[in-house]
């Protein structure tokens, strides 16, 4: 793997309890400088609270969190970090005009000598995302779901972050309009060189955006590897199911998982598993015992 | 079309709009609809192109400040009885003898459409007796029947327990079980999986479908997933600024598309072949306050001709099934051909269903 200097992200055994139940286990990963981590899966699987554990929205219950080297602490490197979410319209303030919404980070960090600097960046942001200048006189009402949700990255990138935490930010939307966030994030991925850790249950989405992908069920991390390879090779039975479970838009091939994956009845017990790399790959693992990674037929 | 005894629903030049602070915003534009007995019919499109509204319409669930300008909905509820124009009966009788009864509708979100401070027993209970005369005992027993057909096991200790304590899936199942209850001959199934997750969505499409064998129901299907009307629909009808801009068998629309929009649509789905950038389409949808001039997609479309901005263009038939509102189709237009990208995606789809069929 690349040397440590260009992990900027690295979780090692995030653990996550509320109250009696534990909603991740002991889960690890890392993101390099300008790489982008794809985390995959279903309501509950514990998506969205690694994410918030990240931000500093919630404190985890055990395991570390490294930024460019250092031991995160909630509150710290707000400024470097920055999340877009789901509901653009729940995430922005009905009452305030899109100018302040974008310029908030600039108000609270002081980032501009002048209103004019400070008026200045945000109109260049908001042509950056696609929006016309005059729009940041306009209220977040006044803008369809794709627009709130360019207002929500504008407001994510202005600070120069160096990793944005995207979760579910195109679930809310219209499929024409998914396709142009998409490809928005895309653009200032490329331009940019900030680091991505987007957060879906869509699969075939974040095959678009990520470098790597990691398939979280149950708060335990299944598998991860390159989109390539999770396509190509499913390697858990889960995502597996994940893969097939997604209706295909050709009416008469529809593909049907042999089996339904059903994690009671499967006889798996996450709590038993350890990673096992797949042969022919450094990228490519899954987490299971060694019973079935032979089963699954993994092994040589 | 020959056979009117077997047509279950005629949505004719229906045309609604609704006011709202001030404004008039049109959002039917003359909706044409015809669903055969035992037959899916699905309605697509994105939000406010009119989808919801036209079957809201059709059960008298408008909200008060609709108005139906014009059109008619023609209900059969028996093969050869006479057809009952919804739009014009009396809402007590609807109420009594359509809504919940013949026809049944299934929506969005199972936490909404669920009582929360009611058992799941109490509440199919509720739903049987308040169509039919029937003891307590009768009921009871016809959803202990109705729970373990929708796929949910141990009906009896289930009957007793509240929805929050079911999954999101098994709510779902819940409130098909309560849809069915009355022996409905048209289900509406208004976007059922979207608040779902994918393996459960699988589910669900899957009791759907088995359902429908099984009972004969009628099926109208509002999605904006392209990848669910593949799965569980006969025809699909493509829905754009409150007007039917294509309509065909999923055979026609998938695999031999005419719409510019509808290109739009099949390329926009992330495809499983990776590739750079996504197909997106340019721009947002139109609000209808003011009606459009000309093809309402035509500002989006980068296949518009200068008539498109003029005049909105008819319904061209394309075969005794496939029909699309594109100026595109008039003898007049000049030969355009759809995206290479998508013609790639269709002749790998071809492939694929030749492998299948093998």
């Amino acid at each position: 793997m690349s040397d440590e200097k260009t992990k900027l992200l690295d979780v090692q055994g995030l653990t996550m309890r509320f109250g009696q139940n534990t909603v991740v286990h002991n889960v690890s990963f890392q993101i390099s400088e300008g790489e982008t981590y794809g985390l995959v899966g279903e309501s509950g699987s514990g998506k969205s609270t690694i994410g918030k554990c990240i931000i500093g929205l919630n404190r985890p219950s055990a395991g570390t969190i490294r930024f460019g080297g250092e031991i995160l602490k909630p509150g710290q490197n707000l400024r470097d970090i920055q999340m877009i979410f789901q509901d653009p319209m729940s995430s922005l303030n009905p009452r305030k005009k899109v100018s302040d919404i974008v310029g908030a980070g600039l108000d609270i960090h002081k980032l501009c000598k002048s209103p004019q600097e400070r008026s200045e960046r945000i109109e260049a942001m908001l042509e950056r995302v696609g929006l016309s200048r005059d729009q940041g006189q306009r209220y977040p009402a006044q803008f369809s779901g794709g627009q709130r949700q360019r207002v929500g990255i504008a407001r994510a990138l202005i600070m120069n972050p160096r990793l944005i935490i995207a979760d579910e930010c195109i679930a809310a939307l219209d499929a024409s309009i998914q396709a142009q966030v998409v490809n928005l994030l895309k653009q200032i991925q490329t331009e940019t060189g900030t680091s991505f850790l987007f957060i879906s249950h869509d699969l075939s989405m974040v095959r678009y955006l990520s470098d790597r992908i990691g398939v979280l069920h149950r708060g335990f991390l299944l598998e991860t590897g390159t989109p390539d390879e999770l396509f190509a090779r499913p390697a858990h039975p889960y995502t597996l199911n994940l893969l097939a479970s997604k209706p295909s838009p050709n009416p008469i091939v529809q593909f049907r998982p042999e089996t339904h994956y059903d994690y009671e009845t499967s006889g798996i017990l996450y709590e038993n598993g350890t990673w096992h790399t797949m042969e022919g790959s450094e990228t490519h693992k899954v987490f299971c015992t060694d019973v079935e990674f032979e089963k699954w037929g993994l092994g040589t | 079309m020959a056979d009117t005894a077997e047509i279950v629903l005629e949505v004719k030049d229906l045309d609604i709009s609704f006011r709202s602070a001030g404004e008039t915003v049109h959002a039917i534009r003359g909706v044409n609809l015809i669903l055969r007995r035992g037959e899916t019919v699905a309605l697509v499109g994105e939000s406010g192109s009119g989808k919801s509204v036209t079957m809201k319409a059709a059960m008298g669930i408008l909200p008060d400040n609709a108005r139906i300008n014009s059109g008619s909905i023609l209900y059969r509820p028996e093969p050869g009885a006479e057809p009952v124009d919804l739009l014009k009966a009396d809402p007590a009788w609807i109420r009594k003898n359509i809504r919940g009864r013949s026809i049944a509708m299934v929506f969005q979100d199972p936490m909404t459409s669920l009582n929360p401070t009611m058992t799941i027993g109490a509440q199919l209970i509720a739903a049987i007796r308040a169509h039919e005369t029937v003891s307590r005992k009768v009921a009871f027993d016809r959803a202990m029947t109705l729970l373990a057909e929708v796929g949910i096991t141990e009906p009896e200790r289930r009957m007793r327990q509240y929805p929050h304590e079911f999954s999101g899936g098994m709510r779902q199942r819940i409130v098909i079980a309560i849809a069915l209850s009355c022996n409905p001959s048209l289900l509406i199934c208004d976007e059922p999986t979207t608040a779902l997750d994918v393996t459960i969505q699988d589910h669900i499409l899957d009791l759907i479908v088995s359902l429908q064998e099984k009972r004969g129901l009628s099926v109208i299907y509002i999605t904006h997933d392209l990848g669910v009307v593949a799965r569980v629909a006969d025809y699909v009808n493509v829905m754009y600024a409150g007007r039917i801009i294509e309509t065909g068998t999923i055979i026609d629309v998938f695999y031999d598309p005419q719409h510019p929009y509808t290109w739009g649509l099949l390329s926009a789905i992330p495809d499983t072949e990776s590739g750079d950038t996504l197909y997106s389409i340019p721009g947002t949808p139109p609000v209808l306050t003011k009606d459009p001039v000309g093809d309402a997609f035509a500002p989006r479309n980068p296949y518009a001709l200068e008539i498109d901005f003029k005049e909105e263009p008819p319904m061209f038939r394309i075969s005794e099934t496939h029909s699309a509102a594109t100026w595109l189709l008039d003898e007049r237009a000049p030969r355009v051909a759809r995206p290479e990208a998508l013609e790639a995606r269709i002749q790998k789809m071809r492939e694929e269903a030749a492998d299948y069929v093998r």
